[in-house]
């Protein structure tokens, strides 16, 4: 029933963002309505049906894998030494962490539920801010947000400089290397590669079908949807089962919703962490800051008008 | 920016130079640290340069800049306007200068629409944008410094 539900919402979701994708051809013009929670798709993870078989993983690899990089070799000397060579060619086979060559993997923890011990695995991912960090700080423009609230890396455009991974709270996107746009230009002194990660199946979804990993789970643990219908049914689901929700207020906001009845934080201590793994850990709005000085910035010509003026009204009065 | 120097406008013509040269000097520094170089080329290694190599932290001050230089330009736009057009005009480095660094105001404000959250420009028009920002940014320090060298102002007597 679940995977009913989320094929009819999904598709009823993707019409609206097809919808908004013609009005963001022109530049700007969508900029003013931004009907985020209507054109957005978020993915709804009820984390108590996952039975961490890798089946999403797996799914992911085969439908994917015609986007995995083929660096050449050998790489070309990075000036200065300090520029570290990231290949993941030779390890194209690592399942238990983000790499260029895996863009989802299933997270387990050992945590305490009702006084008993038991494992809890999550399918872990591209969290898909609604404000993505990795998109906007892009120098180059090769991270891109659709309509659809996808977070997607252009391989043919990015250099691989690795702010996007520096400035996502989640340290996803992963570098591989010898391959993209910098060998093109100054492959010893600019660039190091392209950047990758879980583009949730943007083409599949173009094609009005699900993403490689939510079709092929067989507990159907993950829904589609737009995001504030998303957003409902995870709360509904949170008061069902007494459970906890992340992703929906971190970085401002995500379309990855988690939920699972285990407090996060203690589930982020049960976790294994670090290159690759992320984290569960609050996360606050990392744009806003920022984007909170657009106000004072639509303030200053105001504000240089009023000293423009009040210089002319000063000299008139004591010219006179 | 060279004003022409009078009795009247000397004191605060200066001060509005040296916030104006100032916000410049970290905007082009903050802006240059929006690209991953700085750690890479050791800059941020300098004692007290740190900071360069942190995104968000020079993300703010760019931010910051920005406020200020809008404030200064139409400061000294409507100023030019209702108190010195009779007495100055802009040369003709002056419009080149004036016209580049419109440009650089009008992509950055539009980067800035673009970093809010809902926007949506074509993916196209945001690389043009990111380009175009960064190229007349550099082609408003060529201009800059050509004028530095051959002494040109950007106002003269009428």
């Amino acid at each position: 029933m679940g995977q009913e539900i989320s094929r009819r919402t999904f598709l009823r979701g993707g019409v609206a963002a097809a919808a908004g994708l013609a009005a963001g051809s022109i530049p700007g013009a969508s900029a003013a309505a931004a009907p985020q929670e209507e054109t957005q798709l978020a993915t709804l993870l009820d984390i108590s049906k996952c039975i961490g078989c890798g089946a999403c993983v797996e799914a992911c690899n085969e439908t994917n894998a015609h986007k995995y990089p083929n660096p050449k070799k050998p790489f070309p000397k990075m000036y200065p030494n300090r520029v570290p060579v990231e290949d993941w060619s030779e390890k194209q086979d690592v399942s238990d962490r983000l790499t260029p060559y895996n863009w989802l993997f299933i997270q387990h923890a050992i945590v305490n539920l009702n006084g008993e011990e038991q494992e809890i695995t999550l399918p872990r991912r591209c969290m898909h801010c609604v404000n993505p960090p990795c998109v906007k700080l892009c120098p180059w423009g090769a991270a891109r947000q659709l309509e659809n609230g996808i977070s997607r890396i252009d391989s043919d455009i990015c250099l691989g400089g690795s702010k996007c991974k520096k400035v996502c709270p989640w340290d996803i996107p992963q570098r591989q290397t010898g391959t993209g746009l910098y060998l093109d230009i100054l492959p010893s002194f600019a660039g190091n590669g392209v950047m990758y990660k879980c583009d949730r199946c943007y083409d599949q979804i173009a094609d009005g079908q699900l993403p490689a990993c939510i079709e092929a789970c067989p507990e159907d643990v993950q829904t589609i949807g737009p995001r504030d219908e998303i957003i409902q049914k995870a709360h509904a689901l949170a008061k069902e089962t007494n459970g906890y929700i992340y992703g929906e207020k971190e970085n401002g906001g995500t379309n990855t919703i988690y939920v699972l009845p285990v407090p996060f934080e203690e589930l982020n201590k049960a976790i294994e962490k670090g290159k690759g793994k992320p984290h569960l850990k609050p996360v606050k709005d990392t744009m806003a800051q920022a984007n909170n000085l657009t106000t004072a910035m639509v303030l200053a010509p105001v504000a240089g008008i009023a000293a423009a003026v009040g210089k002319f009204v000063k000299r008139t009065k004591n010219s006179q | 920016m060279r004003v022409q120097q009078t009795d009247r406008s000397k004191t605060p013509n200066r001060a509005v130079r040296y916030v104006y040269l100032i916000t410049v000097f970290f905007l082009t520094l903050t802006g240059f640290g929006q690209m991953p170089i700085f750690k890479r080329y050791y800059i941020a290694d300098i004692p007290g340069f740190g900071w360069l190599a942190q995104f968000y932290v020079t993300h703010y001050i760019h931010y910051l800049g920005a406020i200020l230089i809008l404030a200064l330009v139409t400061y000294m736009i409507i100023d030019y306007l209702i108190l010195q057009k009779k007495r100055i005009r802009l040369t003709a480095s002056g419009y080149v200068r004036g016209t580049i660094l419109a440009g650089i105001l009008v992509s950055g404000l539009l980067l800035v629409i673009r970093n809010l959250a809902g926007s949506q420009f074509a993916p196209g028009f945001i690389i043009l944008l990111d380009l175009a920002h960064l190229g007349l940014v550099m082609a408003f320090l060529m201009a800059a410094g050509y004028c530095l060298v051959r002494k040109r102002s950007w106002v003269t007597s009428q």
